[in-house]
């Protein structure tokens, strides 16, 4: 392969990572709406309706008035870490959609240890509030880091254990093959949702608790925290944050639906229903596990810290252990293993 | 940990009765009203924007007797009065009114013994900047002129309780 091949291919990827990220910033630009407006209808309210029809412009119009603003660094803060801490946040939770298939071959990178690199990027999304929290030399802040820091790190365990549970019935590690795995005649009877169920729910519940989303949102507990690691931040810094943190959610809205929810299948494997491109319907998987997230944050207070952990280490643990040896002991005793 | 309580609590029955009541709100009619377009009703009563009214025949009502910058607790008002007229009574020179200050008690409309002081309808007259909110007795005519028809009706409303 001469240099000019290689140009040629860095382009061609770096036009795809820009379309799949354009794409995905202005669809969260409208998940971000929904969420606020999914939360306002629970509680009766309208939630935004001002900007352009339904206050669909909404997400633009904060976005416009976030980098508008004035930044304003600490004086006692570590400029540097408190400046990258952001960044480091939004890049690596962007970054880890380049393995997300989101239709059939629709992947920038088609790595075979696809969960692997997906599970290691959300990890080191830590590292962006854990760097945030301690430079702000703040307390809140602070406090709210080292929440967030054990928080994140109790739940990944969890979470690793019901990804291997998948990961045996599926007998792969490249996110494309799971989703052909759950590819059969049941449609999505077949998918991983039904048989893993207990590892579905477990599963949802420790995304929440990964996202920082409520009701395990005492990262930035408002009422304890004043705004948790982001007390220090605002304008542009703080968007990333915020956007950090949605484009963690649709990862891990988007790995429940691959995972579980059969991602780019059609749920009824027939003619009319399999003639819908495969990006329709995993964007109604991903619009569908969004609003469990939405509707879990509207109905549910938030956990004590204590609580939090004891969920976590005495609850999920134990059940997702005995579950990955369930699960490995019917796949090998029932000789449906897959090769 | 009882043996029913550990039954709900794996089969989560109490977060998805949760969700099905949410999905109920969900749906119901907001509670909210759509502010600048739709708008609560207003008790006659409501004490809003001042206003100083004048008679049919378009004179002022205001005396220049002062009980309403005698009795503002907030010491908002400042009237100066002009010398006595040919038909004995007085009328104002300065009539201003701090809306910074004011605390919409109400007391000065209560005070005034010829309705010319009323606290109207309007609540909607907030400003850009500090001076605005200083009304002078310009000002506070040009209300009286704007929500005449409000106030006169919102007086004979109320009548049959004072």
């Amino acid at each position: 392969m001469n240099w000019q091949d290689t140009l040629i291919q860095v382009l061609i990827i770096l036009g795809q990572s820009l379309a799949l990220l354009v794409a995905l910033l202005i669809f969260i630009a409208f998940i971000l709406l929904a969420d606020r407006k999914i939360w306002a209808a629970v509680q009766l309210r309208r939630g935004p309706n001002v900007v352009g029809p339904f206050g669909l412009f909404q997400s633009f119009a904060d976005l416009l008035k976030f980098v508008l603003k004035e930044p304003t660094i600490p004086s006692g803060s570590n400029k540097a870490i408190f400046l990258l801490a952001p960044l480091v946040t939004c890049v690596l939770a962007l970054a880890a959609w380049a393995v997300v298939p989101i239709a059939q071959g629709w992947v920038i990178a088609d790595l075979n240890v696809g969960v692997l690199y997906i599970f290691a990027i959300s990890s080191l999304g830590v590292y962006g509030i854990i760097m945030g929290g301690w430079a702000s030399n703040s307390k809140y802040p602070f406090l709210a880091a080292l929440r967030s820091a054990a928080q994140m790190v109790s739940y990944e365990v969890s979470i690793g254990f019901v990804i291997i549970t998948v990961l045996m019935c599926a007998g792969s590690l490249n996110l494309s093959e799971i989703v052909e795995a759950q590819n059969g005649r049941f449609g999505f009877l077949g998918w991983y949702w039904l048989p893993l169920l207990p590892m579905f729910v477990i599963f949802f519940v420790s995304a929440l608790a990964e996202t920082n989303r409520p009701p395990f949102d005492l990262v930035e507990a408002e009422s304890e925290l004043v705004a948790g690691f982001m007390t220090e931040y605002g304008s542009t810094p703080y968007l990333l944050f915020m956007l950090g943190e949605y484009v963690a959610i649709m990862t891990m809205c988007a790995m429940g639906t691959i995972l579980f929810l059969g991602g780019w299948l059609s749920p009824i494997p027939f003619a009319p229903f399999t003639w819908v491109p495969g990006l329709v319907w995993f964007v109604i998987k991903l619009c569908f596990m969004f609003f469990l997230f939405a509707m879990a944050k509207a109905m549910v207070p938030r956990y004590r810290y204590d609580q939090l952990m004891r969920l976590g280490w005495k609850v999920f643990l134990p059940i997702s252990l005995v579950a990955v040896v369930v699960v490995a002991g019917v796949l090998h005793f029932t000789g449906t293993a897959p090769q | 940990m009882k043996l029913d309580q550990a039954a709900r609590a794996i089969f989560l029955t109490e977060l998805v009765s949760g969700f099905f009541l949410a999905m109920r709100y969900f749906f119901k009619p907001k509670a909210t009203l759509n502010y600048p377009f739709e708008k609560g009703p207003l008790s006659p009563r409501f004490r809003g924007e001042h206003a100083l009214r004048r008679y049919p025949n378009g004179e002022e009502r205001c005396i220049a007797c002062k009980l309403c910058e005698a009795i503002c607790p907030a010491q908002a008002i400042t009237i100066e009065a002009g010398p006595r007229r040919n038909d004995g009574t007085r009328r104002t020179t300065r009539y201003d009114i701090d809306m910074v200050k004011c605390i919409y008690c109400g007391f000065c409309q209560e005070a005034c013994p010829v309705d010319a002081i009323v606290e109207g309808p309007n609540f909607e007259f907030a400003t850009e900047t500090r001076e605005e909110l200083y009304y002078d007795k310009e000002k506070l005519l040009a209300n009286g002129d704007r929500w005449e028809r409000e106030i006169a009706r919102s007086i004979a409303l109320d009548a049959p309780y004072r």
